[in-house]
Order: C-alpha cells, then structure tokens, then sequence
C-alpha cells in the first residue's frame, strides 16, 4: 500500500467530480432537498381529519357534540351531509375521511338514557391515519359521555361521578410526537447511503465501459489503492452533506440533539465507509453501469429507505423480513443515530451498533479488493 | 418505417436480454422489491413490547395487568423493579411503553378517588407512540368502565328496550359505534402494497430509460445510430417500446402478487388499471428521456433520475399523506404525476370506484403523460441535430 499512489487516484476522481459540476451541486443539493422535504412538509402526524356531519337529530344536545369534534385539533368538519349517500360519495372522491353520524332523538335519549349511539364512519384506506384518527375520535365521544354523566350525576345530587381509574401518559423522547424529529436523524443515513454507495457504485463500472480499467490495471496501482482512492474522493463529498444534514437539522428545523457531536459524526464517518466500500465492491462485481446501477438500488438505497426503521419500524415487520433487516448496515446506522439525537445516549449503549459497522466495513473492503485482483488476474 | 422501429426495438431487447445478469435484474428487483415493499412497509402496531411495574401489587392491579395481557396490541415482556430499571429499558430501546402502577391504587379505587395510571411511551418514533398511546387509553377507559360498572352497582341504569315517558334518575351513556370501509381490519399492508406499483413503475422506467440512451453517447454508439437512415422520431420509439413493455409487465407481476400472494383484494376493473398504467408510463417515460437530453454520462442521469425521483416519490402521498402538507406543497404535488395514478390505482384497488370518482385523475394524468413525452421527444430531436 503507497499512500502516493492512493492519493493519486484520489485527486483524479476528485477532478472527475469537478469537471462534472451537475452531478456535483445535485450531491450537494439533494440532502437540502430531503431535509427541506422532510422538515417542512412531509409528516406522517394525524391532526385537521376531513370530516362531514350527517346530524338526523338538529338539536342542541348534537351540536354540543359536533362543536366538541370541530374544537378538537386532530378533525376538521368540512361541511354537513343530508343522507348516507353523500357521506359515501365524498369518500368515495377522497374528499373527507370520516363521517360522523348522528341518530335522530338523540338528545332525547341521551335524557332518557336509551344509550344513543354516535355512528363514525371511517375511510380505512389510509389505515394508519384511521386508525389513529378512531382513537382520537373514540377519545372525544367518551370525554364527553363523561361531561354528560358528570353533569346529570350533579343535577340528581350525587357526587359520586368522575373517572374511577385515569390514564397518565407520559411521551419520552419525543414529546410532542413530531415525525420530523424520528425522521430527519435517518436521513442521515440515508443520504450517506445515496452518496456513498449509488454514486460510487458507478464510477469502477465507469472505468471498465469507458475501457480505462485496463489503463489503470496497467499502472503500478494496487487494488487496495484503487479502492482507497476512489473511495476518499466520495467520502469528502459524503462527509460534507453529513455535516450539512446535521446543520440544517438541528438549527433551521429545530430537530432536538441530545447527544455528543464528536460520537454523532464519528459513527457517521464509519457508516460512511461502509457505504462507499460496497459501492466499490458492486463496481468490482459488474462492468456496466446499468447493472452496477441496480444492484445498488436494491441492496443499499432500498433497504436503507425500507428496513432500516427509518419511517415503518422494524419491530412490526414479520421475523424473515426483521431477519434479512440485520445484513444490512443502515438498520445499525439509524439506530445510532436515533438514539443520540433523541435519546442522547453515548457509546456505552450503542456499541453492539458501533462494532456492527466496523465490522461490516472491514468485511466488505477485504471481498472488495480480493474481487478487484481477481479481475486484474 | 415500422421496419425500422421493428429492429431498433429487436436490437434493444437483445441489448438487454444478452446478458443474463441483466436479464435476472429486470425480473428479480421487482419481485424482490415488491417482496419487501409488502411485508416491511407497515405502520401497524400489535405486540408493543411493554414494561410492567407494579408498585401496588393488589388484585386490583393484576386485573389491569391481565387487561393488558388480553390485548392484541401490548406484550408484557419486561418487569423493572425500579426507576432506574426502566431508564435503562428505555434508553436501550428495549420497550416501546411503560406501564406504572402507583402505590395505592387499589386504595384510591376502593375509596372512590380518582385513581391514575402511569403509562411512559418511547416517542423516538413518533407513529408507533401515537398509536400505542391510543390503545393504552382505550385499555385503561375499559377498565375504568369495568370499576364504574362495579362501583355504581344497580344505580346505572340499564337500558330497556320499550320505555315510554321519561326514566327517573337516569344517567346518560353515551357510545360510539365505529364502522371503518375498504379495510376493516386496518392493515397498512392493503394501503401500500397497491402503491408499490407507482413506485416500481417510476423507479425502472425512468432510470433504465435515461441511462440506456446515454449509455449510447457516453460509449458513442448513438453517432452509429445517427448515421443510419432511422428518423429520430423512429429512434425514440424504438427505445421507448421495450421499457414500455417491461413497465406493463411490472403492473402485471405486482397485480398477481397483490392478489396471490398478500390477498389484497382488486374491487374496481382490471383493464382500467392498466390503461390508466399506460397513460402513466407516458410520463416516466417522458421524464426519463427528458433527463436523457440533459445528461452527458450515465452518473449524471442517474444523478439527476434520481433527483426527480425521490422528491416525487415523497409527494405522492404513498406514506405521507399529502392533506398533512402545508398548501403550497400541496399545490406543487398537483404538478406530480405520481400523485395521480397513486390515487388512481388505490381508489381501483381499495375502493372499487371507476371513471366516474376518478375521471379529474385520469384526466390529469393524460395531459401531463402527452406534455412531458411530447416535449421530451422535440428536445431530444434537437439534440441529435
């Protein structure tokens, strides 16, 4: 190994990515974009649910209820329908998600304790939104049962009302339940994982179509080097973004980081490398770009968006499904990264996560530079 | 001039299909993909992994315990001693809740005070915690029905059937009856997995499209092309054609999926499906021509393909919902043809309406197919010139 002839490589990849000033703002932009994409508009949080009202009853008693769903944060009543046909035509055109009935008589049998029945419609489509949406309206029914029980309890003279047994909820973490905040730390990932293994996965495959591999071969470079400095170009690039990601993070979104910065970017910098030696490590397997282009999708940039627990968690996935998530680095990554952003802890519990990635990246240089000798052979 | 398409197209499926690495890629991603896609992409939660401390230790207490046992949602599989226990269970991530019975909380039942329970929830995802906030309430609200029930013995009165005039001294109950349409059981699975096919078709489409041509330029092909007496109109045709091709078929492998394999009803028509797949693979096609034209090496058209693509993806409403974003967002995924065939394909999917819900989409999609494959086409006209 020459630390000359590594930087050699380096420095002419580098001037690759110079020469190619698209490419390279679209590196620099993409995780702004993400970011800005992520902070800004994209959250899975459920409030203002489309809601229309079918009142059978027109009484007071049912416009107390309706003016409780329409106080609430989490609906928003578009309008009043007139029969069941019009809640269902406008579900039907993704116009409201929930309809909410109510019976006729209702507030007299709400009086005559006839136990009226509040019916909710709800569009299922978009379970988690419904299903979250249910308890929520579910939550809001049963607050004002207790309202009207309270109040008739007062009325007969007997105090013995309220709620016998009450839940306490406490949210740690996270406490406003933000998606952004779980969100925009995997994207670090994410973006380390586009950087580091699409853009590299392209550039070994570059050199064999455009027939410069043998140019290369035919210097006294070793594979190890070849590897080393195509590798460090990308990495300064990933690094930059990983920096950039963080900052715009933590200051413009306000995106809570509880933990030390030095663990956070250090523990980026190994995933990091991982990432750019399975980029090279496709690129020793193919010699078209195309090809190298696929299987990198598929075994970086997918399962870093799907299994890595950065938007749907792992823990819901089936056991094979929760299995294969473990062969890939990001799920590590993220879990790094989630728990020093929002839970602020350091290396004494995330080692297991830390040693995973070291030993991934030593892994995957040891087969990458054997494929590139066996190709040089 | 359909012989001449006739070859390109011939010469581009032999391109492709040559190589039996690229042959295994354009039929093993897609499964694969949609594979994934259908089992990790979940937002249900069952089985919460949950802490149980009990500091009371009453019948009382267990009842509550059991009350959580019997729950789908919640699996008790750890039982910290102390607080410092249950800040390492956390830290850690081992449990996604707590549930905290405080000292006297049989005593506060049995004296008819307000008795309360602590339940901690991980929010570091904040979906699951909503959801598992949501069920921990709805436990706890049974329950506390359950003591209420109990507590007022005979002195809440049961409902009878045919009472005429008013009920001395009743209290009111109150109840909602939910009905949920389209998926009842509310599985994400039968949401997402319908969308997986906007995905797959964009993600081949585009890229293969984009980086196929300017592979031409880059190994400089394309001059051989251009010297050959094809027109460029018959070029683009015959590059078109077979990732055309290999996009319906992509529809086709996730719909006898969808069907077999995850059991996700189709409850609208099948041959709207894949003529609204059609009008949709105008415009990825459309997009990755367009990049075509602007890309000089195949790194720049995957750059750029994939710089169109993400954000697209994000705004089309298949995991975030596109009501949750503020308006001007919104407005700009008017101008996203993912968005359309994205309501498109689970309106046929999930709840079976036909042109008449769906015509403003169907609609939306042709002109934006016509406008981005049309205007790609002239600019790429130019560029041979």
């Amino acid at each position: 190994m020459n630390l000359r002839r590594t930087r050699a490589v380096a420095r002419k990849e580098f001037l690759h990515i110079l020469r190619d000033p698209r490419s390279l703002v679209m590196a620099l932009a993409l995780p702004l974009l993400m970011i800005l994409l992520f902070g800004y508009a994209l959250t899975l949080d459920v409030d203002r649910i489309p809601a229309i009202v079918y009142d059978m009853d027109r009484s007071p008693g049912s416009r107390e209820l309706i003016s409780r769903f329409q106080a609430s944060r989490y609906f928003q009543i578009l309008g009043a329908a007139t029969d069941y046909a019009a809640i269902q035509q406008e579900i039907d055109r993704d116009e409201c998600m929930l309809g909410i009935v109510v019976p006729q008589d209702y507030a007299r049998d709400v009086l005559t304790g006839r136990m009226p029945q509040i019916q909710l419609l709800f569009d299922g489509s978009d379970s988690n939104t419904a299903s979250i949406g249910l308890a929520y309206a579910n939550g809001i029914v049963q607050m004002f049962a207790a309202d009207l029980r309270t109040r008739a309890q007062n009325r007969m003279g007997s105090g013995a009302g309220g709620i016998p047994v009450e839940p306490r909820l406490r949210v740690w973490y996270n406490s406003q339940l933000k998606s952004k905040n779980y969100i925009v730390p995997g994207l670090i990932a994410l973006i380390l994982m586009i950087i580091g293994a699409l853009m590299t996965s392209l550039t070994l495959a570059r050199e064999w179509e455009m027939g410069t591999m043998e140019q290369l071969l035919s210097t006294p470079l070793r594979p190890a080097e070849v590897a080393l400095g195509k590798m460090s170009a990308y990495f300064v690039l990933g690094l930059i973004d990983m920096l950039l990601t963080i900052f715009v993070g933590v200051f413009i979104f306000q995106v809570p980081q509880r933990g030390s910065y030095i663990f956070l970017v250090v523990s980026g910098c190994l995933f990091l490398i991982g990432a750019l030696l399975w980029g090279i490590l496709i690129s020793a397997l193919t010699r078209s770009q195309l090809v190298a282009y696929m299987l990198a999708m598929v075994t970086s940039f997918l399962p870093a968006f799907l299994l890595s627990g950065f938007v749907f968690a792992i823990e819901n996935m089936p056991l094979p499904v929760q299995f294969v998530s473990h062969l890939f680095p990001t799920r590590y990554s993220i879990s790094i990264l989630k728990g020093i952003f929002l839970r602020g802890v350091g290396f004494e519990v995330l080692y297991r996560e830390i040693g995973f990635l070291a030993i991934y990246a030593a892994l995957v240089f040891l087969i990458a530079v054997k494929r590139l000798r066996q190709k040089v052979a | 001039m359909w012989n001449r398409i006739r070859e390109i197209v011939r010469k581009e499926f032999f391109q492709t299909l040559r190589d039996p690495r690229t042959r295994a890629l354009l039929l093993g991603p897609p499964i694969l993909q949609l594979i994934i896609f259908g089992y990790a992409v979940n937002l249900d939660v069952e089985n919460a992994r949950t802490a149980w401390m009990d500091m009371d230790r009453t019948p009382e207490s267990r009842e509550l315990l059991s009350a959580f046992e019997g729950s789908r949602y919640f699996r008790i599989s750890e039982t910290p001693r102390n607080d410092s226990e249950v800040r390492k269970l956390m830290d850690h991530g081992r449990v996604l809740a707590v549930v905290r019975v405080l000292p006297g909380f049989s005593r506060d039942i049995q004296r008819g005070n307000a008795a309360s329970i602590q339940i901690l929830v991980d929010g570091t995802n904040s979906n699951t915690a909503a959801i598992v906030s949501g069920y921990a309430n709805q436990v706890v609200t049974a329950y506390a029905g359950k003591v209420r029930a109990a507590r007022q013995g005979s002195t809440l009165v049961a409902p009878t059937t045919a009472l005429k005039g008013p009920v001395p001294s009743v209290i009111p109950v109150l109840t909602a009856q939910s009905r949920v349409w389209f998926n009842p059981d509310l599985k994400s699975r039968v949401y997402f997995v319908p969308g997986v096919v906007v995905i797959l078709i964009a993600l081949v489409t585009i890229m293969l499209t984009a980086m196929s041509i300017v592979r031409e330029k880059e190994i400089g092909t394309m001059e051989q092309l251009m010297v050959t007496p094809m027109r460029p109109f018959e070029l683009i045709l015959g590059k078109l054609l077979p990732f055309a091709l290999a996009g319906i078929f992509e529809v086709a492998i996730v719909v006898v999926a969808a069907l077999v394999i995850f059991r996700i009803p189709l409850r609208g028509s099948i041959l709207l499906l894949f003529g609204c797949s059609v009008l949709y693979l105008l415009s990825t096609l459309g997009v990755g021509l367009f990049i075509s034209t602007i890309s000089r090496t195949q790194q720049q058209a995957m750059m750029s393909s994939f710089f169109f693509f993400l954000p697209a993806l994000l705004l089309s409403g298949f995991a975030f919902p596109i009501r949750n974003m503020p308006d001007p967002v919104q407005y700009l995924t008017y101008l996203n043809p993912l968005r359309y065939f994205m309501q498109i394909v689970r309106g046929l999917f999930l709840k079976g309406v036909g042109v008449e819900s769906l015509w403003q989409e169907i609609a939306a999609l042709a002109i934006f197919g016509a406008a981005i494959l049309g205007l790609s086409a002239l600019r790429f006209q130019k560029t041979l010139d």
